[in-house]
């Protein structure tokens, strides 16, 4: 069966807490009971100045990190280790630079013990639909930076995640190559349908991106914003300047920084 | 990446080899000018001479010294990784063990050499010994510092696919960490090559140690150099074939 049939997961996070002890034995409250529901095949973007608890939302979600209080449920199931329905893709691209592009993608079915010739052809129609067709075979040092994230993207996509985790994806990537994977996300995901939570710096890219922002502030690590993003889809990188209710969007985050102190306005 | 110009790479390819011959031809010419004795300094072309001579001679001694040589540097690798993997997994041997480690380093091995062939012999025992003592602890060295190099992003990409630590050492750490552990392993045989001769020196009945000092004694110096050269050449052979196996597990992370 080719056709991509996914649907996205249900995330409820309720009460969740992190609380990091530092070397000195203080307490670091990175995340402050944070009540959350992502319904299926949403998009959520969090935003939020370094340091508030974006990336230690994200480390729990992965179950990589355990709660100091609350709970994480995905489609009901609490987790309290890494999920099968989840994907990751991080800030580097994380290439293993021995393997081939391939070989990199097919990665998580080796290590779930699944039947890695099965999902070959899979993984080249991922390849394939972010215009890496026939790279299979090359070596990551042989690609640009924005090719090799798209690798990371295809081999967080290859497990089928009903839950995609993305922290700072485009952090690393120049302008061009970022606004190209913008909308290449875009059209992926609207393809997909997973509940994806997408975090950044980037106030433009969150809104643009997607249906909901949650806007982080820090010590302790809270929600201060949990904007609803109404917009028609598939939206315009290069039009999305013309949109009224986008500068609406842009302006409240920026207020709740501002009130916050985290941006100044002079 | 393309050189500037097109003589570069040949130039750069070769420049070893036309160095090397051009020492040795005026090595060649500048013995019977100095009014040396050949039996002082022997020219390039009579220790060569006398190498193809004395083949079977000095193959019979190769063998021994390679076998020490090969054993001790094989030893090395089967105390050595597993000892580094010790390391690099508890904290607490780290801890205990690395400073007893680092002491002994700066015991020069070579000081051992009479005191193990007085408890080990004069056969192959105190040479392996030797070979292994000198060569393990690059070989700990560099696999430590291999395994603890990794980015520990990657650590947590394959735990978030759901890797066991067993997965995560095979699938990560161990290829993330093979250049610098062949890093070691080239080291560590070269050392080796040291360990056993010295060992001959010593005390022995064969190997090139020995060849070497019945030469020494007979005032033979161009067999004392084609000894030499028969060293260094194993030192080399066994530093290519190290380097021919990583070439064929590893991919290196920049060809340029
Ligand atoms: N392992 C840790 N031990 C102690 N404190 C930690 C640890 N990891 C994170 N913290 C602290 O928790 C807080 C939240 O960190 P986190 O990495 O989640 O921030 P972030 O929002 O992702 O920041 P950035 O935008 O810079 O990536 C910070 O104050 C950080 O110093
Ligand atoms: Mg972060």
């Amino acid at each position: 069966m080719n056709a991509i049939v996914q649907t996205g997961a249900a995330v409820d996070i309720s009460r969740l807490s992190k609380i990091y002890k530092t070397r000195e034995d203080e307490d670091v409250v990175a995340l402050d009971k944070i009540d959350l529901k992502f319904e299926p095949g949403t998009f959520v973007a969090v935003v939020g100045p370094s340091g508030c608890g974006k990336s230690t939302l994200l480390s729990l979600l992965a179950g990589l990190i355990g709660a100091s209080t609350g709970t994480i449920a995905i489609d009901g199931e609490a987790i309290s280790k890494p999920h099968p329905k989840i994907g990751v893709v991080f800030q580097s691209d994380l290439l293993l630079y021995w393997r081939t592009v391939l070989e990199n993608i097919l990665l998580p079915i080796e290590i779930k013990r699944l039947d890695v010739a099965r999902y070959r052809g899979r993984a080249e129609e991922l390849l394939a639909q972010v215009g890496l067709e026939g790279f299979g075979n090359k070596y990551p040092s042989e690609l640009s930076g924005g090719m090799r994230q798209r690798v990371a993207i295809c081999r967080a996509l290859i497990q089928e995640p009903g839950l995609l985790l993305m922290d700072e994806p485009f952090g690393a990537l120049d302008a061009l190559t970022r606004e190209q994977m913008i909308m290449d996300l875009q059209s992926m995901w609207m393809r997909l349908g997973n509940t994806v939570l997408f975090i950044t710096h980037g106030i433009d890219e969150a809104v643009f991106l997607a249906d909901r922002v949650l806007v982080m502030s820090p010590r302790p690590g809270r929600v201060d914003l949990d904007l609803n993003i109404d917009m028609p889809r598939p939206r315009q990188w290069s039009r999305i300047h013309e949109n009224k209710d986008y500068h609406g969007y842009v302006r409240k985050i920026r207020d709740i920084f501002e009130a916050k102190g985290i941006l100044v306005a002079h | 990446m393309r050189r500037k110009k097109s003589r570069g790479p040949w130039l750069e390819r070769y420049s070893a080899v036309i160095l090397a011959t051009v020492l040795l031809a005026a090595w060649q010419v500048l013995v019977p000018l100095s009014g040396l004795s050949e039996f002082v300094l022997p020219t390039p072309v009579a220790i060569a001479t006398r190498i193809v001579n004395e083949l079977p001679l000095l193959a019979t001694h190769a063998y021994v010294t390679l076998f020490e040589v090969v054993s001790g540097f094989a030893m090395g690798v089967l105390v050595g990784i597993p000892l580094a993997l010790a390391i690099f997994y508890s904290r607490a041997f780290e801890r205990a063990i690395y400073p007893i480690l680092v002491a002994l380093q700066t015991v020069p091995k070579v000081a051992l050499a009479p005191l193990l062939v007085l408890y080990l012999g004069y056969g192959w025992a105190p040479k392996i010994t030797l070979a292994f003592l000198i060569s393990f602890f690059p070989i700990v060295i560099s696999t430590v510092v291999g395994l603890q190099a990794l980015d520990k992003n990657l650590v947590n990409l394959v735990r978030s696919m759901g890797a066991s630590e067993w997965q995560t050492f095979f699938k990560v750490r161990l290829p993330a960490a093979l250049p610098n552990i062949f890093g070691g392993f080239k080291v560590a045989v070269s050392l080796a090559v040291i360990g056993a001769v010295i060992g001959e020196y010593v005390a022995a009945e064969r190997g090139l140690g020995y060849l070497q000092l019945q030469a020494n004694s007979l005032f033979d110096t161009t067999l004392n150099f084609a000894t030499v050269v028969a060293i260094s050449g194993l030192g080399v052979m066994l530093y290519f074939v190290i380097d021919f196996v990583e070439s064929r597990v590893t991919y290196k992370r920049d060809t340029k």
